[in-house]
């Protein structure tokens, strides 16, 4: 299981990596959302993995899983929303004022025919 | 008065300046001459116990952990220098008051004025080193404004920038030297320190240290090779060059010198350096100040070569050496600063500094002719002033210094220095003063109004007094040189006495003036002499060394940063990969010391979709609605997989952002192309899935490898899950660590988020203020159009599960100390709710029926939890500390209150009104010319929405 678990978090760390370098903004914050994903579940696998024993107090139970990978996550779950959105935002905003969706500025403006077509 | 008060009187009282801008020029200066008054009565309150030797110290813990503490000491030194800032402050600002134009900026001056007062007074009565720091980075920063204050001057702006740079330099250095300081003695405390003389000097790191300190003392009070600065701030108003560069900032090195002069002096190596620096800085400065033209910078480096004379004082290391210091601090100050308000009066009533320009001023101005040239002759070195007293001293020290094996070498220099300080002093008199009276001034002189004469005047009575009868000065000037020793050195028994019969200083003095008066005579050939003399400026070597700093600051950084996006994120990837390679490869593995468990066929499944649909997103990108499917995939298995690992709490975090995220990009989608075109060439995107690869690799093995492994450290969760019931009265013990074990965590996390709101929200206004709102209300979709736009079934499910919705969201909250949920979740559970009225019946129709702004509501929530953290205060406990109880109101089931309630209400709040204003902003974006906002949820009727039928235009001008 952590073989699987690790695997995963590499596998959306390269996709993430991948799409981060991408040249439209699109992609980029596609692979910026992919990163998020490995970076959350690494932080919440620092707890190591438990089954069945979630951080919630019962009588008789004694074996919890580590409740402070969780609550770290949990936050940076819903701000990564936040940030996300405001780079969605900027991505949007450059590409209304210039009909261009590149994250990097171009040098010469042959891109246009490509930006027609899509 | 509380030696408290005397430093925090200036600091805030440079508040009020700002205020009273509007009540006119003197009540701006009055208020300020007020705040200076009584700080300067406090001192004075303070003036018996000092004279009875004792010293006052106060003190608070402020950072006790790091030995930094709010402590202030008044001695003789301390006392001494506190009377000149706040004396010579209160003179500086009544001038200042007659000086500044009508188109000055009074308030913002003053401003600044008492905040570098503050400042100065906060290092003179420190008895914390490192608080000492805190102020004397306060001086480099408020002499900077003071120095820029004409912004509109190129040469003041750059004056500041330079005398920033040095004197900034400087106090890193010092901090350096400080902390070693401190470290060697084990506090930071003055008064600890210097006690420790044998202790410091016998550490290795001793000359370290001193370099350190000494480089800090060295550029404040511009001493070679760091005195170019001084005379560029010239710059500066008049008022400011009198009070920062000639009173007091610039002895505030000196200051530090004689602070620290028990602990660091007397070694070989302190005698080398900062002797030989103040020989060299007091010559230098002398011999240009001669050759300049301008007067304020003819003062100005004179100001360099007494400063250089003091420090050479200091450097001797003997007692006497440093009574004269002290004892030239006290004069130099005097007829410096009148000279300085002279030579304002002069440009004020002249409108030229020139000295070539000038002359023959004193039939027009005898005012300010007496005053100058009483402050000047002092200043040369003429008997019954009492600069003539310092400087015999000076020169009787000077005769018994022995520098590099050499008896005559210091003598013959000071005398040297003094021939051209002497001589300055004439040219000074007698160009600007004698000579014909001339009629091509720039304006007409005559003397100013007594509120420009009185305070230099009041100085030069002051240079008179001294002079005559030095007497008068000795027993405070002792006093002084006592604390300056402490216990170091016994006090000289040398009285201050205007003869002491045919010394060598005598001689020496007489040679000084004697060669000052040749040096005039000869001073036209002397002048073409200098003029064709090759010599090294200052400001061009400075402006070289900052612009090659710059270069190669560029030569570095431009390459690996040019400004593209995905050339440094590649960068950025490679360090990170290889730092953390680097760390792997030479540290050391432990074994595994957990069994790996064994994967259930559940488990291999989730991981194949989550594999395929990553997979197919970095395969299929181009395609981005699809690519919208598949990472929603992603993301419903990684909150599958929270569930799984005993995750709930995380598991619906991870699915409703999930939710908002994915409406957020479909917002998004619907203006950006649909589709990515091939763009990058083959090899780069071998490169790119290389980097990527190798990312993931490195990822993978960090995650496994630790995974096998307990940690190395025992986890504090231990403490989370033993209180979480006990202290925080819940017993989920996520939510209880998110509201109060780390509540203020929470905190900073819920603002951060209404921040981003308001971001999306200022971009959007931004975009729709600018060209691009006529762009999008005008643009044609892209895509088809489905003529349903509000479909009745979706209109109706949507009413109907809203309050279902609302319910579970409400119950979510509740039950979220003790269950899964909490603020968070139920946030973004209800943010879905009304996202999806939104969505069915139209944007005009849902927002209509809005009643709160979702800015209000973002700020109430930070404001409830705010609240709720504030309010342990008033029982005594620390921010957020929450209390809990239970109770019970028949018929209902027992149920608990708790104050973490109030604050997870703040983060509901926080988190609906944040993701809300964001969606709301983008979907503001979709509104087109044309399209009558829509009154009703459905569109049934098509004619409602004709144009031209008469309600709907109607409708249209109410909107």
């Amino acid at each position: 299981m952590e073989f699987l678990v690790a695997s995963a978090i590499g596998i959306l760390t390269a996709g993430g990596i991948y799409l981060t370098l991408r040249l439209r903004t699109f992609p980029v914050i596609m692979g910026i959302s992919l990163l998020t994903y490995a970076v959350n579940v690494f932080i919440f696998a620092s707890g190591r993995l438990t089954v069945g024993a979630p951080p919630i107090l019962s009588d008789g139970v004694t074996t919890y899983t580590d409740p402070l990978p969780q609550a770290l996550v949990l936050t940076a779950i819903v701000i990564s929303f936040g940030m996300t959105a405001v780079v969605v935002m900027i991505g949007l905003g450059a590409f209304l004022g210039s009909d261009d969706d590149h994250v990097d500025d171009q040098p010469e403006t042959s891109d246009s025919k490509a930006e027609g077509q899509s | 008065m509380s030696l408290f008060f005397i430093v925090a009187l200036p600091f805030f009282g440079a508040l009020l300046p700002g205020l009273m801008n509007s009540a006119g020029r003197s009540a701006c200066a009055g208020v300020t001459f007020t705040v200076s008054l009584l700080a300067f009565i406090g001192l004075l309150s303070n003036l018996p116990t000092v004279l009875a030797g004792d010293v006052v110290m106060v003190g608070i813990d402020w950072m006790p952990v790091l030995g930094l503490n709010f402590t202030l000491m008044l001695d003789g030194l301390g006392f001494f220098f506190a009377t000149l800032i706040l004396g010579i402050g209160l003179l500086i600002i009544a001038y200042a008051r007659n000086y500044l134009s009508r188109d000055d900026n009074m308030g913002e001056f003053f401003t600044y004025l008492l905040l570098f007062q503050g400042a100065m007074v906060g290092i003179v009565l420190s008895d914390n080193i490192l608080l000492l720091l805190v102020f004397w980075e306060i001086t480099s920063l408020s002499s900077f404004l003071l120095i820029g204050y004409w912004k509109h001057l190129p040469a003041g702006r750059q004056g500041a920038r330079m005398a920033l740079t040095v004197t900034g330099m400087g106090g890193l250095a010092m901090i350096g030297g400080m902390l070693i300081l401190g470290q060697i003695v084990g506090s930071y405390d003055l008064s600890v320190i210097l006690q420790n003389r044998d202790l410091i000097q016998a550490d290795p790191l001793y000359v370290t240290a001193l370099i350190l300190i000494l480089l800090g003392c060295f550029t404040k009070s511009a001493q070679f090779p760091f005195h170019f600065w001084l005379p560029h701030a010239m710059s500066a108003p008049t008022p400011v060059s009198a009070y920062l560069h000639s009173a007091t900032m610039v002895k505030a090195g000196i200051f530090l010198m004689a602070r620290m002069w028990p602990v660091l002096s007397g070694t070989p190596e302190w005698f080398v350096i900062v002797t030989s620096a103040g020989l060299i800085t007091m010559v230098l400065g002398a011999v240009i100040a001669l050759f300049k033209h301008d007067l304020k910078a003819l003062l100005a480096f004179s100001t360099v070569s007494h400063l250089g004379l003091i420090t050479m004082l200091l450097g001797t290391g003997t007692a006497f050496g440093a009574m004269a210091a002290v004892f030239h601090i006290l004069n130099h100050a005097t007829f410096k600063a009148a000279l300085f308000m002279s030579a304002g009066i002069i440009d004020h009533e002249a409108h030229t500094r020139d000295i070539r320009r000038l002359g023959g001023l004193r039939k027009l101005m005898p005012v300010t002719f007496m005053i100058a040239s009483l402050a000047a002759l002092s200043m040369a070195g003429i008997p019954l002033l009492n600069g003539f007293l310092s400087k015999e001293m000076m020169l009787e020290e000077a005769h018994h210094t022995v520098l590099f094996g050499s008896h005559w070498l210091v003598p013959a220099l000071a005398t040297f220095g003094s021939v051209f300080s002497a001589a300055y002093c004439f040219r000074l008199i007698g160009h600007v003063f004698f000579g014909p009276v001339r009629d091509d001034y720039p304006a007409k002189p005559h003397d100013p109004n007594p509120g420009l004469w009185m305070p230099p005047a009041i100085l030069a009575v002051l240079v008179v007094v001294i002079g005559v009868a030095p007497f008068v000065a000795e027993p405070f000037v002792k006093l002084v040189t006592a604390s300056v020793l402490g216990g170091a050195a016994d006090l000289p028994s040398a009285h201050f006495k205007i003869w002491h019969g045919l010394v060598p200083a005598l001689f020496m003095s007489i040679i000084a003036v004697a060669g000052g008066l040749v040096m005039i005579a000869v001073f036209n050939p002397a002048l073409r002499l200098w003029d064709r003399t090759p010599r090294p400026e200052a400001k061009p070597i400075f402006e070289a060394i900052v612009e090659f700093v710059t270069q190669g600051a560029r030569l570095l950084i431009l390459p690996l940063h040019n400004g593209a996006f995905s050339r440094f994120a590649a960068i950025g990837a490679i360090t990170i990969i290889a730092a953390g390679f680097h760390a792997w490869a030479t540290g050391t593995l432990g074994a595994p010391t957990r069994e790996a468990q064994a994967a259930s066929p559940v488990v291999i499944a989730g991981w194949v979709m989550l594999v395929a649909a990553t997979a197919g997103l970095v395969l299929m990108h181009r395609n981005r609605l699809l690519s919208l499917i598949l990472i929603g995939i992603v993301g419903l298995m990684v909150s599958i997989g929270f569930v799984f690992f005993s995750a709930p709490d995380l598991a619906m975090t991870q699915f409703t952002v999930e939710v908002v995220t994915i409406i957020l990009l479909l917002l998004a989608l619907n203006f950006l192309p649909k589709f990515t075109p091939v763009e990058s060439t083959v090899l780069r995107r071998v490169r790119d899935a290389g980097v990527a690869i190798a990312g993931g690799l490195a990822t993978f093995g960090l995650a496994y490898y630790y995974m096998l492994r307990t940690s190395v450290a025992p986890p504090i969760s231990e403490f989370h899950l033993a209180n979480s019931y006990k202290g925080g009265g819940g017993n989920n013990v996520v939510n209880v660590i998110l509201v109060d074990f780390r509540g203020f965590d929470t905190y900073g996390e819920i603002i951060v988020l209404g921040i981003a709101a308001l971001l999306i929200y200022a971009l959007t206004e931004t975009l729709l203020g600018g060209p691009v709102r006529a762009r999008l209300l005008n643009r044609k979709p892209d895509q088809k159009r489905a003529g349903n736009k509000h479909p009745i079934m979706m209109v109706v499910l949507t009413r109907v599960i809203m309050p279902v919705v609302l319910l579970v969201g409400f119950y979510i909250f509740l039950r979220g100390h003790n269950e899964p949920g909490g603020g968070f979740i139920a946030g973004l559970i209800v943010s879905i709710a009304v996202v999806m009225q939104y969505m069915a019946s139209g944007f005009a129709w849902t927002s209509s029926r809005l009643r709160y702004p979702y800015h209000g509501v973002i700020g109430a929530g930070v404001l409830i939890a705010g609240f709720t953290g504030i309010g342990s205060w008033f029982v005594g406990k620390p921010f957020l500390t929450s209390a809990f109880t239970y109770v019970r109101i028949p018929p209902f089931h027992k149920f608990e209150l708790a104050t973490a309630a109030l604050f997870d209400l703040g983060v509901f709040l926080a988190v609906v009104g944040a993701v809300m204003l964001s969606l709301e902003s983008f979907s503001r974006l979709a509104k087109r010319a044309n399209m009558a906002d829509n009154e009703y949820p459905m569109d049934i009727d098509p004619s409602r929405d004709d144009p031209d039928s008469a309600t709907s235009g109607q409708a249209k001008e109410e909107v």
